[in-house]
């Protein structure tokens, strides 16, 4: 139930206190409210549930779960040995 | 899709897998708390990656699951009326109540919509200034805006023949109760990253340090959960218990205040029943004063009714964490998802229908 996907902002609209945001999912575009990230703008990602914006998806952390792996102590020599089991 | 599909990357899971089984030197159990994360745990069989020392075990986050008998029979007695239009999540309408389930109710007749959003129910009360509009407001705290929302902009516009039937309740106190039971074999949590987003952890902290318990809050995509497990046991091999944050492109320490402060007006902190778990104190919403008028069970006279739970159904030890769907008698025999004794059989984020649907009998889990 507390399922929310990321999306991208096409576009934002509506009145001050209640912005709206047409936003794409996949091929999918839906009217979503930008009541709660009302600092949305067209081409940032939002993370969306039942209709609403919850947060914004920022990109530089998006990124961190990768770095992580990257950093990984000892992680050099694992991969080699990964990399020699699938050669 | 962006921002999912890298989140799934088969090498990239397995480096992870490996560097778990790198650090882990004893058994530890872990309890994901989301029905969401236990759908994706089961499904891409991301337990079957960890050493056999790590034990998964799923926790109380399914709010389809958690929601008691009495609600379900609420809103079946609402929904049957012949002046009401009932909205709900479509995963609501299977789960059992005493008698009759919504589906049940929608057969003989009664109006139920399903529908994606709660606004769209404050739409159709507008159209239809001659029904009652009942929304089944069912939910964590992830919910709980978008109600507060819909509760808000009713009242707003003077919007009389909308309520809702709440059943909202609060991770943290069944996190507390699950601790605080002598039965707990919960050594480290992943909290709800959706969740966490509305919320923020600043509530976890407190938690993480009476318990001596880390809490990583976590993602829902494989790579997601994979590092919140890397996290969670990297704490626990080195003696630390901190709240850390692994879904750092979503969640803020602080969370999303105006969706708390929305929250916090219309709704009041109350006792809630979990379904299989019993009361737990001060773990759920309900209406706050001023919005009672929208409340489906004050409209209706339902306030009082209260029912007992039958027994046959071990979904309460499962949703703390205490018993593996496989352990009960009825899974899978007299109890699937076509014929659902409990509620975690019912959703699809349950996590008995999950290990139904996606579990070979006889994989070791």
């Amino acid at each position: 139930m507390c399922l929310a996907i990321p999306g991208k902002v096409l576009k934002v609209e509506g009145p001050a206190d209640l912005p709206t945001g047409t936003v794409q999912f996949g091929g999918i575009t839906k009217e979503v409210s930008l009541v709660y990230v009302p600092d949305a703008v067209p081409g940032e990602y939002v993370l969306v549930h039942v209709g609403f914006a919850l947060s914004k998806i920022d990109e530089e952390e998006a990124n961190r779960v990768f770095e992580y792996l990257r950093e990984m102590e000892g992680l050099e020599g694992m991969m080699e040995e990964l990399h020699a089991v699938r050669e | 899709m962006r921002f999912v599909n890298e989140y799934r990357d088969a090498a990239a899971v397995s480096e992870f897998a490996a560097a778990i089984r790198k650090i882990t030197t004893r058994p530890w159990t872990l309890m994901e708390l989301c029905g969401g994360q236990t759908h994706a745990i089961v499904k891409f069989g991301i337990d079957e990656l960890l050493p056999p020392e790590i034990t998964l075990v799923h926790g109380p986050g399914c709010p389809v699951c958690v929601t008691p008998l009495e609600m379900i029979d609420q809103a079946v007695q609402i929904a049957a009326r012949p002046d009401v239009i009932f909205c709900s999540f479509g995963d609501m309408l299977r789960v059992p109540g005493s008698d009759s389930d919504l589906f049940g109710v929608k057969a003989k007749g009664g109006d139920i919509r399903i529908v994606y959003s709660p606004m769209d129910a404050v739409e159709l009360a507008k159209a239809n200034p001659g029904r009652e509009v009942v929304f089944f407001a069912v939910g964590f705290e992830t919910t709980a805006p978008a109600n507060a929302m819909a509760v808000h902009q009713a009242k707003l516009a003077g919007i009389r023949n909308f309520s809702i039937l709440v059943s909202h309740v609060l991770v943290p106190p069944a996190m507390s109760a699950i601790l605080d039971s002598p039965d707990c074999l919960v050594q480290g949590f992943l909290a709800a990253g959706h969740v966490c987003t509305v919320m923020g952890f600043r509530e976890y902290e407190p938690l993480a340090a009476k318990h001596r318990v880390p809490i990583v809050v976590t993602g829902f995509e494989p790579l997601d959960i994979l590092q919140g497990v890397y996290m969670c046991l990297k704490q626990l091999e080195e003696g630390r218990f901190e709240v850390e944050n692994q879904y750092s492109r979503s969640v803020r320490r602080d969370g999303n205040t105006r969706a708390q402060d929305l929250v916090a007006t219309v709704f009041r902190i109350a006792d809630r029943k979990w379904r299989g778990v019993g009361e737990i104190p001060m773990s759920g919403l309900t209406l706050a004063d001023d919005y009672r008028p929208w409340d489906a069970s004050v409209k209706f006279g339902l306030e009082s009714y209260t029912v007992e739970e039958p027994k046959e159904c071990i979904a309460g030890l499962v949703l703390q964490g205490q018993k593996k769907p496989f352990e009960c008698p009825a899974f899978g025999e007299i109890c699937t998802p076509d014929h659902p004794l409990g509620a975690t059989m019912v959703s699809n984020e349950g996590a008995c229908a999950a290990y139904y649907r996606y579990r070979r009998a006889g994989v070791a889990v």
